[in-house]
């Protein structure tokens, strides 16, 4: 049992034991962003320190291969500490004003404990822990916002559909269990039985439940009243977080567990991918809330994402990978620059936003880049994105998903541009927002991050070439 | 040295954008300076390209070539040939008098200048790339900033602004979405998995090599034609074109008019026929019928305009029915004569919608009716309006003369009775423009103009800039023709080749 490859679950699990601790001993009244600031550092340090950790050849695993700890997972995982590097940056200012912020960070530290274990889960028990410790955290983060009716709302919400989708997928891995005998992945993918009725009343409901995680239409519902009133900064962190983590395990799930009925289930993705990039950029349009409006639009770029699934390729999985990535990227940009708004204008909808290129121009600058790079615009690394996804699927002859796709990614630009005009010609109600240091640097990076790779994708082309060859397909 | 010079071309402007990002937007007139020393720099070294390129060898100089993106098949490559030198110029040249017609901008003058230096970088990076990724790249970065500077500086008229700048941006996407797919098929189709590549050199063989069979060529290249159609404003995807021209500041109509609608043509030339030459053929005769539908239906709709930038924005898409004319024709003697319309119709149209510019800024009108006898109190511009004017009728010894009368010769050859049609719609052109300059220039001197300046001082040198290159090239219309003959001559075989592939006109029996 090599126990090292746990390390950075162990790392994050004392990092936020540390925390819960420390927030015991500060005195009420202090802030509490020291505790913000350890944990940056130390989630800092683990991030650089997986790049070492790529490697060719097998993979290291633990405890009968119920965990692994490929370059697929690693690649995950240094997202996820990236979604949450910069979540905590964006809250610094943010959780002064909760009751409870060092509970935030804590939460926070779970999640990502959570969305880390989906990473290497092999087998559905350890999917089931990493899911549920994920989603949990998020029922309560989503709540934080005391006295706050949203906020209160979205909580509840969440609690209620999430746990039914919990219930469903529960129930599907144990029909699973019922026909295969076995949770584990590599035996259920060596299992020829596919076709019994109970194999595949569960392979359908776990689908359902992982659908219900991804928020993929139609069961979308809950997604965006949880978006609007979640705190802001977590609203982002369910979306890239989230999503990724939800991702990272369903691959898994298809191309590992489930490799052989792949045939069967693809065209049905392809159906709900080019349902997710119609339904989601249509009901974008008509939004006015910016958090709302970013709800509909994660619904389609999930879409888009799944897009690359229905390749079923190590191109099509390498694509997800990169889309993932400057996913995560656009949306720190974009969720650090509502945070900023939120907390100044008292909102989130055009008018609080109106004026933004005068009052703030940087936040002016990075909000449109993000969101151009989601819409998939030249020079963003969204466009890069797109192409590799489009790529991929087109070489297996999903002609017709490709044109669905660029040409939605067209008319998501309207709505995205709606955001820009409003920006640069509406009336500001105030003339100059304070921007701290902390948002500063996230907006930076993420800007310049969007925009490079845009130019020039080849290290992360590289890189997710190099995780997505974990698959065996 | 000369290996890099076509990326200093398109670095200067990148280098200046850094620039201007930390100078203080109170800072106007050294924010205008910035901006036009990068224009200057950047035309300065084009024309020095323009020099040096040698017309006997023709074919791609100045190249320059970078691993790029490994497993895509990726290379950064640049490079120039008798096609995209004449529109680098073009580029440059417009870029470079659009940062003095844009003088006066007051408003928020850093996003402005920022705004047109990228949207000058990808021009020209669509004209030089030697890769399509590069070309896909800076093709689409044109569209966003051309929106923010539509929305912020334009101007409202028939239509708002908002509407005329999203109807703009909407059109050219969705075009350029339908282009996407056609590159996404034709990249994975033309080469097998591991050896696929980006490169346009690479793709113009691959025809040859079998792998792209006709019917394949013929839908994407009806693909190709749907995404640089709209930017051409090919009829009947013209409408974005009017509007949106009346709705942007000067500055974008000059390059919008000038250059950016010839991405479409050079598209269509440079990847539509080299690259899929039996779609080119297939389509050729609906190319010539709807390129007709530009020359005589948008020269009809022009006659009626009370608003100048209405009049120009018609007639441009009426000149752009010569290039397609030109193109579908399908012949070395036309192909010559598409290439330097779209030269000679960009210096015009620039100049035209700089003369207006200054008009609406100095007396804020611009509907025909209210303006009559400019030439009393703004002589200067009245010369630009009669130079951009008597070239647009076809002149000789202007710019537009030449070109013109080569895509006549090259459309006679194949269409004599299309091309009597199309000669027709001078006569129109020659209705609409001089009913213009007769209504705004001549005439009785309109007192209430008295007091207005004529252009002076920076404002001049669009006028000046302009102006020679339309007469210097219309004297000397070898300086043009030359070099794209240089080009386009060795295709000769390649387009005789042409004549065994079907047309649509043999599906529908040889009605014509």
């Amino acid at each position: 049992m090599n126990i090292y490859i746990l390390y950075p679950e162990i790392t994050v699990l004392l990092l936020t034991l540390l925390i819960v601790i420390m927030d015991l001993l500060l005195p009420v009244q202090e802030t509490r962003r020291s505790l913000a600031y350890i944990a940056v550092m130390v989630l800092g340090c683990l991030f650089i320190s997986l790049f070492y950790q790529y490697h060719f050849g097998i993979s290291p695993y633990f405890y009968n291969k119920l965990f692994y700890f490929d370059n697929y997972a690693i690649f995950f995982k240094q997202l996820f500490l990236l979604a949450v590097i910069f979540t905590i940056m964006l809250s610094l200012d943010y959780a002064d004003d909760l009751r409870y912020s060092g509970e935030y960070y804590a939460m926070l530290l779970f999640s990502l404990l959570g969305m880390m274990v989906l990473a290497s889960a092999n087998d559905f028990v350890t999917m089931f822990i990493g899911l549920e410790l994920m989603t949990i955290s998020f029922y309560i983060l989503a709540a934080f916002k005391n006295n706050d009716e949203n906020s209160s709302e979205a909580g509840i919400k969440y609690l209620i559909m999430g746990s039914v989708a919990t219930a469903v997928t529960l129930y599907g891995i144990s029909l699973i269990y019922g026909a295969g005998h076995s949770l584990d992945f590599n035996v259920l993918a060596a299992e020829t039985r596919f076709f019994v009725p109970l194999m595949l009343t569960g392979i359908v409901l776990l689908i359902i439940g992982m659908f219900f995680k991804l928020s993929i239409m139609p069961f979308h519902m809950w997604s965006p009243d949880v978006y609007e009133g979640a705190p802001t900064p977590i609203t982002g962190l369910l979306a890239m977080g989230s999503k990724a983590a939800a991702i990272a395990v369903f691959i898994r799930i298809l191309f590992v567990a489930f490799l052989h009925t792949a045939n069967y289930f693809l065209p049905v993705l392809a159906v709900f991918a080019a349902i997710c990039m119609i339904g989601g950029n249509i009901a974008a349009i008509k939004q006015k809330n910016i958090k709302r409006m970013l709800a509909y639009s994660s619904i389609a770029q999930v879409g888009y994402i799944l897009v690359g699934f229905c390749a079923a390729s190590p191109q099509g999985i390498k694509s997800v990978l990169f889309y993932v990535f400057l996913y995560i990227v656009a949306n720190i940009g974009a969720f650090a620059v509502l945070t900023v708004v939120d907390k100044q204008n008292k909102g989130t909808d055009d008018k609080a936003i109106a004026g933004l290129s005068k009052s703030a121009p940087l936040l002016a600058m990075v909000m449109t880049i993000s969101l151009l790079s989601m819409a998939g615009i030249p020079p963003t690394v969204g466009f890069v994105g797109k192409l590799y996804l489009f790529l991929a699927v087109v070489e297996q002859g999903y002609i017709w998903l490709a044109f669905i796709g660029f040409i939605m990614s067209m008319i998501s630009v309207y709505y995205y541009l709606r955001v820009v005009k409003v920006m640069y010609i509406g009336k500001a109600n105030n003339d100059y927002i304070n921007v701290s240091a902390a948002i500063k640097i996230t907006v930076i990076i993420s800007m310049l991050t969007t925009l490079l790779l845009g130019i020039w994708p080849q290290y992360l082309s590289v890189l997710t070439n190099f995780a997505a060859i974990s698959f065996a397909l | 040295m000369t290996d890099s010079l076509l990326s200093m071309i398109l670095l200067a402007p990148i280098v200046a954008v850094v620039l201007l990002l930390f100078i203080p937007p109170t800072a106007k007139k050294s924010i205008k300076l910035i901006a036009a020393m990068a224009t200057g720099i950047s035309l300065l070294m084009t024309i020095y390209v323009y020099i040096n390129y040698d017309n006997n060898l023709g074919g791609m100089q100045f190249m320059q070539s970078i691993p790029w993106i490994s497993d895509l098949g990726v290379a950064y490559t640049v490079g120039v040939d008798g096609i995209s030198l004449p529109m680098l110029f073009l580029t440059n040249i417009i870029g470079f008098a659009a940062v003095f017609s844009s003088w006066n901008i007051n408003e928020r003058p850093k996003e402005f200048f920022i705004l047109l230096l990228i949207l000058l970088t990808g021009v020209m990076g669509t004209f030089i790339a030697g890769d399509l990724f590069i070309f896909l790249l800076c093709y689409e970065l044109v569209v966003i900033p051309i929106y923010i500077m539509v929305i912020i500086w334009g101007s409202t008229k028939r239509v708002s602004k908002e509407y005329a700048g999203m109807k703009l941006t909407i059109y050219l996407l969705i075009g350029s979405a339908f282009m996407l797919v056609g590159i996404v098929a034709l990249y994975l189709q033309a080469f097998p998995a591991g050896m696929r590549t980006f490169s346009i050199a690479a793709l113009s063989q691959a025809h040859l090599l079998g792998t792209l069979s006709q019917s394949f060529q013929i839908i994407v290249f009806l693909l190709l034609l749907i995404g640089f159609g709209t930017l051409l404003s090919m009829f009947p995807f013209h409408t974005w074109s009017p509007d949106g021209y009346a709705g942007a500041p000067t500055a974008v109509s000059m390059i919008h008019a000038g250059v950016l609608k010839k991405i479409g043509g050079y598209g269509l030339i440079r990847l539509g026929l080299l690259v899929l030459p039996a779609g080119a053929k297939f389509w050729a005769p609906i190319i010539i019928v709807l390129a007709l539908g530009n020359v005589i239906y948008a020269a009809y709709v022009a006659i009626v305009q009370k608003d100048l930038k209405y009049v120009i924005g018609y007639s441009s898409v009426s000149h752009m029915g010569y290039v397609l004319l030109g193109f579908a024709a399908l012949n070395t003697i036309s192909l010559t004569g598409a290439i330097a319309n779209m030269v000679a119709h960009g210096i015009m149209s620039a100049l035209f919608f700089a003369m207006i510019g200054y008009v609406y800024e100095k007396t804020h009108k611009r509907s025909i009716d209210k303006l009559r006898g400019l030439a009393h109190q703004m002589p200067r511009i009245a010369v630009g309006f009669m130079l951009a004017g008597m070239s647009s009728v076809g002149l000789p010894g202007l710019i537009g003369f030449m070109p013109e009368y080569t895509i006549f010769l090259g459309l006679f050859k194949v269409y004599p009775f299309l091309a009597i049609i199309a000669v027709s719609g001078i006569v129109f052109t020659a209705i609409y423009i001089l009913r213009v300059l007769q209504k705004i220039l001549f005439g009785p001197r309109n007192y209430g103009f008295d007091a207005i300046p004529d252009a002076k001082g920076p404002e001049m040198v669009p006028l000046f800039v302009l102006g020679s290159v339309l007469i210097l090239f219309g004297i000397f219309p070898q300086l043009l023709l030359g070099m794209i003959n240089g080009t386009i001559a060795p295709l000769q075989s390649f387009l005789q080749a042409l004549n065994n592939e079907p047309s649509l006109l043999v599906v529908w029996g040889g009605i014509w």
